[in-house]
Order: structure tokens, then C-alpha cells, then sequence
């Protein structure tokens, strides 16, 4: 194979044809991959391209059907790397950190960081020890979070970054980050990037799987792409573009949505001095005021644990105000309740697709009509019309595209990206007033979170208001009319809508 | 080296399977303490099948120990499915006893077919309230419902001892602790003649051909299963948690009440505090064995039923203790459990070539 890359530094891990199948499902099709020393090599491909599988089998979590892995140690000589065991990739000096958070939430953030990589016995008596060495790493790497508080208490963010930094506490020489900059802002995502390029420097090899075509750019020195489980083409940095990725990716043009003007209408909702005064800080908000109106999309940038999830909450009916009105239609909500909200007419996309969107265990076509079960097409006197369920399920599972192993395999065997198409399928369905999107993309691919925010601008066409929440900025600014920014429970407007101010105002620095 | 990991769908195989494999599985291990005990262990089981099918009247021996189990099983398995842990089925089916006994033995004189369903109906509503109470105190202060059912199930029984020494002392009782007996047209009629199988069988039946056409096809049913895979999600989609999860308390409550009223109304005739030999109990053990499926209910509180029974005949025969049941019965739920496992995940063997 001819190698564009620098031959200059020598290779620390080789994966030799690894393939892996779930059932009939081929997830890993003998995937080759390289990994030189000082590296950044960035995994690209949508979801189930078998990013993550492949990185499994690398960290021993998953055995490979076929195919070997080989570890260099530092005189080149290869060692082959026991396979389906973690230990002895940790031990071959492989850290990982993964999408979804693997960290005990009732240790704090010191104890999950050395859980695992000291003896029991050892664990008060060098404490202090290890604060001093997470003290360097952090200091070094700009990657800070609270060491001192249970890790249930900590934010999305501050967990991803306890998460980095339990993997550098291991001195790590191959570092996985599966979609490390998901949940962090654009400055600390360019931060994390640009100590991860000075880590290189003194040898640390890094592989990190991400969706954000922008940061794969300009972080890595190579990119590997990844479809339907095999390798469909790897490029160097310097002579890659979005196009050109995002082509090898979904193996056509992706689309960018065209949003046209439209003369925005009445409003549909209306928050007035909206405070909720949570247990904690980060479950607080005070003062809100915002207003959506029709034919709008109303974006609210913030860093997760900023008052974002409570606000939802509220317009959700989840959780009743301490003071303050919601309007929906000019009309007063009085009676905060999941069920007087959906009537009212607002249509949510809740931001814990697998906790609050569907009930796992129950078949895809029960979560379809879930919210509705009052209305004469499901039920009749109490009982489920089963034949007219099965059929609008079907209708619904064509028209958004839902796919999977059909309407009464449990709904937990759907792929993210197919679960958040049934909520979007069940919500759209009802023709909302009011959207509530609270981070509808997150850890979607990318064709999903196209489908996502092309069926909130179709919304938006038809006349809905819309909220859109999310960390992600340059969804937030191809999809909203207005912007506010979230930030330690109080929203302010942004008057320019650019990557620099916004972030600055995520980070409640600017005015 | 042999790794744990988890399945990608339910087995159906599994979920039919794990039970049935469980009960045979039991009934294995339990022949090596029958061994030690120097019984012939075939001719022990032949002896234990003898008892369960081997006349008419054994046969109807089983389904009237079944009758119990089936209530308790179906309180147990509702309550189960809307994640309301009901422990205390026992408290709630001596509830129901002493509603039947306060109204049936003489406090109301009406004929059959106004008795009958009013002894019935007073039943169940006590057996409800001793759940709905603590559903309550879930619901609304967040008690947990395991300890409260399982601290109630011995308040009540206290109660049950006052109202046999006080008010519903039988005065014909010669000093006894026991109740007057329900009048004659208050008695669930007997299915075979001069046998003790009565009506409350068929009534079992009936209730969980009902109850498994519920949950499968009525909005009430899919509200609680909602409510029991995930409450936020149930929650966050509109449906009214405490109501769905109190409706299911009172439902749970009722059955394990109506196994009170069918003991004392079918069989027994008039209340004493041994009424039930822990059949609130062997209820949640007959609910973990049937998957929490109503109609599973019925087939293995037939089995739990014909376990007892069997063995007390077996020990009868071959003078082993009737313990042996006990052994049975446990048995087959720990290997259910076992088998819930596996139903959820799989072993995967792994090869030692990679080395390092």
C-alpha cells in the first residue's frame, strides 16, 4: 500500500483485517489501520460504520472474529496484543475514553480517576499523591473539573473531562477518544485540541472518532474513513476537505439546508421571569424571559449544566416554576403536567433520548403512540386498536424514515439516530404550536442530524415555533432566527451571531 | 477464558424456555437430598406424581392448593409489572379473609347471589386498601413499598389475632380463636362433588385470562408496563404516573384479597390466623416463576401446587420429610433467576491465541 504519511516517525499499533459480526450483522469488515508515533489519526464514518466496534476490539471489550492487533514497543519491535482482554491493553498502554460516560457517579471525581489503576489498599494512603499528579495533568492539558465532588453532581462536560483524564492519569501512549468534543464549547474543544497536539509532541498517539468535519480538519495529521463496517478510504489531512470527507462518508453529496425568510408570527410561547430554584446551582434558572413566535426558530447556545435542562423541564411540565408564567398561545400555563403540555399543543424532543424519549422495553410501534393514546385511531373504550396501531406505525415508520427491526421489536434495539427519528416521527406527527429540540443531534451522524434539522425547518415552514437547545454551534447558527445564550442560569440575547461572540458568551466571559 | 456478554434481543426460547427448564432442574438437584435420605429416588417421584394425578381426588387436592397461589401469583405479577414491589400479598389476603368473615357470617342476611358478590366485593376493596396505602406513601413521600408491604403483612396479622379474640370470635367456638362460619349461602360453590375444589378456581382462571388480555391490549395495560419499563420516559410522554402506579396497587391489593375470601369462603368456611400457610409468599415465588405473564400464573401455581402436594404424599409414602417441597420450590426459583440471567446475557467463549 503506498503511504502518503510521514514515514519519518515509526508506527506504534497496527490492526491487522479485524472483522466482527452481531448476529447478521457485519460491523467490522477486516478493517487495516495504522497508527504512527506523535500522531493524530482521526476515525470518521456515520453511526454504525463500526467506529466504535473497531475501537472495542482495540480495548479488548469486544473479542474479533478474525484478525490480529499489533502493539510497537519503543525499539519498533512488534508485540501481538492479547485480544478481548482490557487489562492487557491498558497494560500495552491503550487509554480509552468513551462516548457514553464510564464512570461511577457516587465516587468522586479523584477516586473514579484511580479506580482501577491502584491497588485497593493503596488508595487512601497515595491520594494526595495522585491529586498532585492530576494537579500536573490538568494544569498541563487545561482539561479542569472538580476532583472533590461526586461525579453525579458534575455536568456532562466536566464528567467527559474527568473521563480524558483518567485515561492520561494511566500514561497512556495510544489515547481513544470516541467524540471527545460533543459535549464541550468551541474554545475548550480548541483548548483539548491544541494540548492534545503538545502531548504529541513527546510522543502520545492519539485516534479520535468525531462527527465534526471542522475539528477533524484542523486537528489531525490523517483521516481514516469508515462505512458499513469496512475502511473506504484514508487521506491526509493537508489535502482533505469537507467536501471530499463527507463524500467518502455517506458516499454522496451531503445537503445543506436552505433556510428561507419568512415573516415571523405571532408568538406561541412566552416565558415571563421564569425562576426555578433547583437543589443545586445547575438545576437553577432566574429571571428568564424569551418568546418564540411562529414560523421562528429560537436557538439557546450554553454549555450543558448551565440552567438549559431545567428550562426544558419547565416548558416540558416536567418540573413546576417557583415563580414566573408560561404562556403557550396566550395561554396561561397553570398546571404543570407532561400530559396538559402536550395538549396545549408542544411537541418535545427531550435531550435523554434513551431515558426520557422511549421506554426501551416496549415495542417501537407502542412508543409511536405513546403521547396519544386518548385519541379515537388508537384506542376505542379503553382498549388498543391494534390493526389501526400497526398500520399508522408503519405509515409513520416510512414517512420519517424509521428503520429497524420493525414495529414490535423492542424499540431499545433501534440505533440512536432511528430512535430519535420515531420521537421526531411521534412529535411531528401531532402538528405541534410549539417544538421543544433540546440537543436533537447529539451523537447523532450525519445524515440523521440533516434529517433532524431539516424536519425542524420543515416545522418551522408549516408554522410552529421552535426552541432549539444545543451545545452545537454551528447548528445553532445555520438553523436559528434568534440566538440566546445560556449561562449559569440566566439567558441573554446575542446580538451578533458569530462563533467567536457566542462562544465567549457560553463561557460567560463577554458582556 | 469465558466472557459475559449481553444478548442482543430477548430469546423467545428463552423467555418460554428458562421457566419450564428451571422447574425440571429443580426437581433434579432435589433428588440428590432424596438420595442421602436412602429414598429410591424414581420410585419417590412415581410416589409424587401418584399424589398430584394419581385419583381424582388428588388431582382435585392440587387445584384446590392451587386456587390461593393463583390470586397471590396474579397480585404479585401485576404489581411486579408496574415495578410496585408488593410484598406484603399475605397482609392483603388476611384483609380480604376478615371482610369476608365480618360481612359473610351473619352481619348480612341475603340470598346466594347478593351474598356472594357482596362478600366478594368487600374482600377484594380490603385486600386494595391494605396496597393502596402503602402506594401512597410511595407515591407521595417516597416510602419504600418493600419495607412498608413486608411490615404490614405483621401489623395485619396482629389485627387478624385481636378480631379472632374479640370481635369476630366465633361465641359457639368453645374459646378457640376462630370466626363464626360464613352462612351456607355465602360459600363459593364446590366444583366436584365431595371434593374441597370450589368456584374460586374458575374465578383465578378468569381473572388472569382477564388481566393478560389487559395489559396486552387496554390503554389502562399499556400505561402500566409503561410506567414499569420507565417511569421518566412514561412520564415525560404524558401519562400520569402516580395515578397508573396506584391503579395497580389497588388492582394487586384486590387479588391478593380475593385469595383471602376464596380460602375462607371456598374452603375453609370460617377464619383462623393459619389460614394461609405463606401462600402471599409463594405467590411472588409463582409470579417470578411465570415471567410476571398472568396466564403463566395459572401453569406454574399448578406446578407449585402439585409440589406441595406431591411431596406430602411422596414423604407419606416413603417417609421422607415433606420438606423436600420446600426445596423444590426454592430451587426452581433460584434456577429462574438464574435462567433470567441468560436469558439477558450469553457466555461467549473465548480463545488464548492473542498472548502478550
Amino acid at each position: 500500500m503506498p503511504t502518503l504519511f510521514n514515514m519519518s516517525s515509526s508506527p506504534v499499533l497496527t490492526l491487522n483485517g479485524l472483522s466482527k459480526t452481531f448476529g447478521s450483522v457485519q460491523a467490522a469488515q477486516s478493517i487495516n489501520l495504522e497508527l504512527f508515533e506523535g500522531e493524530v489519526l482521526a476515525l470518521l464514518g456515520e453511526n454504525g460504520a463500526g467506529k466504535t466496534t473497531l475501537m472495542n476490539m482495540l480495548f479488548g471489550h469486544y473479542m474479533p472474529d478474525s484478525g490480529s492487533i499489533d502493539i510497537f514497543d519503543s525499539s519498533g519491535t512488534a508485540n501481538q496484543l492479547q485480544l478481548g482482554n482490557p487489562q492487557a491493553a491498558i497494560a500495552a498502554g491503550i487509554g480509552m475514553v468513551h462516548q457514553h460516560f464510564t464512570l461511577a457517579e457516587n465516587l468522586d471525581a479523584l477516586d473514579n480517576i484511580m479506580l482501577g489503576s491502584e491497588k485497593f489498599l493503596e488508595l487512601r494512603r497515595n491520594k494526595s499523591k495522585a491529586m498532585q499528579k492530576v494537579q500536573k495533568i490538568m494544569n498541563d492539558s487545561g482539561l479542569v473539573a472538580p476532583m472533590n465532588v461526586a461525579v453525579g453532581k458534575l455536568t456532562v462536560g466536566e464528567r467527559q473531562r474527568v473521563e480524558i483524564l483518567k485515561a492520561l492519569y494511566r500514561d497512556v501512549k495510544i489515547l481513544v477518544l470516541d467524540e471527545p468534543t460533543a459535549v464541550l464549547t468551541p474554545q475548550e474543544a480548541d483548548k483539548l485540541f491544541d494540548n492534545i497536539t503538545a502531548m504529541t509532541q513527546n510522543g502520545l498517539s492519539v485516534i479520535f472518532i468525531s462527527h465534526k468535519l471542522r475539528e477533524v480538519l484542523a486537528f489531525s495529521n490523517r483521516i481514516a474513513v469508515l462505512r458499513h463496517g469496512r475502511k473506504v478510504g484514508e487521506i491526509s489531512s493537508k489535502e482533505a476537505n469537507e467536501r471530499k470527507i463527507a463524500r467518502l462518508m455517506v458516499g454522496e453529496e451531503t445537503k445543506v439546508f436552505s433556510r428561507k425568510k419568512l415573516e415571523v408570527g405571532e408568538p406561541v410561547l412566552e416565558v415571563d421571569n421564569l425562576t426555578i430554584s433547583g437543589s443545586s446551582k445547575r438545576e437553577s434558572i432566574s429571571d428568564i424571559n424569551l418568546s418564540v413566535n411562529k414560523h421562528e426558530i429560537l436557538g439557546i447556545a450554553g454549555i450543558s449544566g448551565n440552567g438549559q435542562t431545567v428550562l426544558a423541564n419547565a416548558i416540558s411540565g416536567l418540573v413546576k416554576p417557583s415563580s414566573g408564567k408560561i404562556k403557550i398561545d396566550s395561554e396561561n400555563i397553570l398546571s404543570f403536567d407532561p400530559s396538559n403540555i402536550i395538549q396545549a399543543g408542544v411537541g418535545r424532543i427531550p435531550e435523554d433520548r434513551h431515558k426520557d424519549g422511549i421506554v426501551g422495553q416496549m415495542s417501537v410501534a407502542e412508543n409511536m403512540i405513546i403521547e396519544d393514546l386518548n385519541s379515537s385511531k388508537i384506542q376505542s373504550r379503553g382498549l388498543l386498536n391494534h390493526e389501526s396501531i400497526m398500520r399508522y406505525c408503519s405509515d409513520l415508520s416510512s414517512k420519517y424514515d424509521v428503520r429497524g427491526p420493525g414495529p414490535n421489536a423492542s424499540a431499545r434495539l433501534l440505533s440512536g439516530g432511528n430512535i430519535q427519528k420515531l420521537i421526531l416521527a411521534r412529535v411531528f406527527e401531532a402538528s405541534p404550536k410549539l417544538i421543544l429540540a433540546n440537543q436533537p443531534t447529539r451523537g447523532l451522524d450525519m445524515g440523521a442530524a440533516a434529517d433532524v434539522a431539516n424536519r425542524l425547518l420543515e416545522a418551522r415552514q408549516r408554522g410552529s415555533g421552535v426552541i432549539l437547545i444545543s451545545e452545537d454551534l454551528d447548528e445553532i447558527l445555520s438553523l436559528s432566527d434568534r440566538i440566546m445564550v445560556i449561562y449559569d442560569g440566566k439567558l441573554r440575547i446575542a446580538e451578533t451571531h458569530d462563533r467567536e461572540t457566542l462562544g465567549l458568551m457560553m463561557a460567560g466571559e463577554a458582556a | 477464558m469465558i466472557r459475559v456478554e449481553p444478548r442482543n434481543a430477548n430469546s423467545a426460547i428463552f423467555s418460554y424456555g428458562v421457566p419450564i427448564l428451571s422447574a425440571v432442574v429443580a426437581l433434579i438437584l432435589a433428588s440428590i437430598p432424596l438420595w442421602l435420605a436412602g429414598a429410591p429416588v424414581l420410585i419417590s417421584y412415581v410416589e409424587m406424581a401418584k399424589g398430584v394425578f394419581g385419583s381424582k381426588f388428588a388431582f382435585s387436592e392440587m387445584l384446590t392448593r392451587a386456587t390461593p397461589l393463583m390470586f397471590t401469583g396474579l397480585a404479585a405479577a401485576l404489581a411486579f409489572r408496574a415495578k410496585l414491589w408488593n410484598i406484603g400479598a399475605e397482609g392483603q389476603l388476611y384483609l380480604g379473609a376478615i371482610a369476608a368473615v365480618a360481612i359473610g357470617t351473619g352481619y348480612i342476611e341475603a340470598p346466594a347471589f347478593i351474598l356472594l358478590p357482596l362478600i366478594i366485593a368487600f374482600g377484594c376493596a380490603a385486600g386494595s386498601v391494605g396496597m393502596v396505602v402503602p402506594a401512597i406513601l410511595k407515591t407521595r413521600y417516597g416510602a419504600d413499598e418493600v419495607v412498608t408491604t413486608l411490615l404490614l403483612n405483621f401489623i395485619i396479622i396482629i389485627f387478624l389475632q385481636y378480631m379472632l379474640e374479640g370481635p369476630l370470635k366465633d361465641p359457639m367456638g368453645l374459646g378457640w380463636p376462630q370466626s363464626s362460619p360464613i352462612l351456607d349461602q355465602g360459600m363459593l360453590p364446590p366444583l366436584m362433588e365431595r371434593m374441597r375444589v370450589h368456584s374460586g378456581l374458575i374465578i383465578a382462571i378468569v381473572c388472569a385470562l382477564i388481566a393478560q388480555f389487559m395489559l396486552a391490549r387496554s390503554v389502562w395495560g399499556f400505561k402500566l408496563r409503561a410506567v414499569g419499563e420507565n417511569v421518566f420516559a412514561a412520564r415525560h410522554a404524558g401519562i400520569k404516573v402516580n395515578r397508573t402506579i396506584l391503579g395497580a396497587a389497588a388492582i394487586s391489593g384486590a387479588l391478593a384479597g380475593m385469595a383471602g375470601v376464596s380460602e375462607v369462603a371456598g374452603l375453609k368456611g370460617y377464619l383462623t390466623s393459619d389460614l394461609s400457610p405463606g401462600f402471599g409468599y409463594a405467590g411472588i415465588i409463582v409470579a417470578m416463576l411465570a415471567g410476571l405473564s398472568p396466564i403463566g400464573v395459572v401453569i406454574s401455581a399448578l406446578f407449585i401446587a402439585s409440589v406441595f402436594v406431591g411431596a406430602d404424599s411422596m414423604s407419606r409414602a416413603m417417609g421422607v420429610s415433606s420438606y423436600l417441597a420446600d426445596l423444590v420450590v426454592s430451587t426452581s426459583l433460584l434456577c429462574v433467576l438464574i435462567g433470567g440471567f441468560f436469558g439477558r446475557f450469553k457466555l461467549v467463549r473465548t480463545n488464548l491465541e492473542g498472548k502478550n
